[in-house]
């Protein structure tokens, strides 16, 4: 049995006021819809990806709003 | 609004008035020590009939599982979508019979209150529950006590969550819900919330158990569904068993023309062809064509109808709707709205038609509730149904039926900037 560990950054759409901050933290993972709304990667990145990791933690603690949270996704594989 | 029974179940005996307590115990069988176990609940594999069809039983068992020293049932009777009148009318008919349900439900769950929901301006509906709920009153039942409610009438009010959040906090704004299932709670009291209709059904589930219950409808989908179907400019109220041909629901309801398309679900539902008459009326059997029963809804387009026109007008008044939290959504839909009046006008409308499915693409599953969702199904609906429409009008040609009455029917909202969201 194997675990894997991914994550990925979801943001909640009532708190978010649009400034764009986190797309500007994190471009890898973020990009901004027309009207200035974030879309966050849907596709979860895996832990050993540091790089990754280190942006997705800029934005969610770069968010004036605290609307974003880092999602730790484990699944079991075996 | 006339009504047409098919399978005389939740509206059986229909008086054309509200029933007293009475003449409901002669109709049913009397009111004292009726009670519903998990086990019937479950065997009787109802599921809601808000539009979510998600089974009760295992609302109930989450419930159940969560330790709270308060629990609350509570009756959604909101009926914001504007092409439904079904709990209206199950009010207006057999109130007791949905105060039954939300009894039983309230002693399996050992919950003191239950609260029915009804949206402020349907006066009539309001009255017809005090009254049942005053009658009862006489009876000194064990159980949990009834109130009414009364949130504003708009098409997110009746949102689960916002619904909640108004009886909390009386705004009824949607809330974000990352994890599901969520709890929903008043106070620190956990509350069971589901449909009026699903009510008056387990109220007839507690008499007949719920291998009655399956004697009619669908596997996944047993029992009837109060249909609210829109076309020949009436409104009306037919009770079928899911499964039922959609050919049958209409002739039923008298609509004698063949009908270019049909909404099925409601305003944040799914369009089908009007060439697939002959499908059920269930989830399972509407799901290959993309289409779903919602919240019981069925509206017959006349043949003589522009389904761009009729779309514009809709997705319109959806987004003035917008509960105006979320970004996507708030802006997303507006948007959406002026893409389909400039194709339906056909001025500027070159562009439009892939904007459309590409905004789509974009604002999808990105609010907080399903609000927007239900618009882009809507209109992804639309365009593949109507795609002949479409592309004439996005090409500038003339409307055949740019004359054409509308169909759809769209309520009052007053001026969109003065809306207030209590
Ligand atoms: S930084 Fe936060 S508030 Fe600003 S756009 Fe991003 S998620 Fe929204
Ligand atoms: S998605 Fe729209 S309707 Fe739902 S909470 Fe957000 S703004 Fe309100």
């Amino acid at each position: 049995m194997r675990r894997t560990v991914t994550f990925r950054i979801v943001v909640d759409p009532i708190r978010c006021d649009g400034f764009g901050h986190c797309a500007e933290l994190a471009p890898e993972l973020v990009t901004l819809d027309e009207w200035g709304y974030p879309i966050v990667q849907a596709e979860p990145f895996p832990q050993s990806d540091h790089e990754l990791h280190r942006s997705a933690q800029l934005a969610v603690r770069g968010c004036p709003r605290q609307a974003l949270t880092l999602q730790k996704i484990i699944a079991a594989q075996s | 609004m006339t009504v047409e029974l098919t399978t005389r179940r939740v509206l059986a005996n229909h008086l054309g008035r509200p029933k007293t307590l009475a003449e409901h115990e002669a109709d049913f069988g009397p009111i004292n020590r009726l009670a519903i176990s998990i086990d019937v609940l479950r065997e009787s594999g109802i599921t809601g009939r808000g539009g979510a069809a998600f089974p009760t039983a295992k609302k109930v068992e989450f419930l159940l599982q969560q330790r709270r020293a308060t629990r609350y049932v509570v009756v959604n009777a909101m009926e914001g979508e504007p092409a439904a009148h079904k709990d209206r009318m199950l009010l207006a008919s057999n109130p007791h019979l949905v105060l039954d349900g939300a009894m039983v439900l309230a002693n399996l769950l050992n919950a003191d209150s239950v609260v029915v929901c009804i949206a402020r301006d349907h006066v009539t509906t309001i009255a017809h529950v005090k009254a049942a709920i005053a009658q009862r009153g006489g009876r000194r039942l064990q159980g949990p006590s009834f109130e009414v409610q009364s949130p504003p009438g708009r098409y997110v009010a009746g949102e689960e969550s916002a619904l909640v959040h108004w009886l909390n906090s009386n705004e009824t704004l949607p809330q974000y819900r990352p994890t599901r299932p969520s709890l929903l709670q008043i106070g620190r009291g956990g509350v069971l919330l589901d449909n009026a209709e699903t009510h008056a059904n387990i109220g007839l589930i507690a008499r007949h158990g719920g291998e009655w219950f399956r004697s009619v409808g669908t596997a996944s989908r047993p029992g009837t569904t109060i249909t609210s179907i829109t076309g020949n400019g009436k409104a009306l109220v037919v009770e079928v068993p899911y499964g039922t041909p959609i050919r049958s629901i209409l002739s039923g309801a008298g609509i004698d023309y063949a009908p270019r398309a049909l909404l099925l679900g409601g305003y944040g539902g799914t369009w089908l062809d009007g060439k697939h008459l002959d499908v059920g009326f269930d989830d399972d059997s509407l799901r290959p064509f993309g289409a779903g029963t919602g919240a019981g809804v069925i509206m017959a387009l006349p043949p003589q109808s522009c389904g761009v026109a009729e779309c514009a007008r809709i997705v319109e008044y959806m987004a003035k709707e917008s509960a105006r939290q979320c970004g996507p959504c708030a802006f997303g839909l507006p948007a959406m709205a002026e893409d389909l009046k400039a194709l339906a006008s056909g001025r500027n409308a070159a562009q439009s038609l892939s904007r459309l499915s590409s905004r789509s693409d974009v604002i999808e599953g990105r609010g907080a509730c399903r609000h927007p969702d239900g618009v882009i199904r809507f209109v992804r609906t639309a365009l593949s149904v109507f795609a002949e429409d479409f592309n004439q009008h996005a090409a500038g040609h003339p409307c055949q039926f740019a004359l054409s009455p509308r169909v759809s029917y769209i309520p009052h909202q007053s001026d969109v900037k003065d809306l207030e969201w209590e």
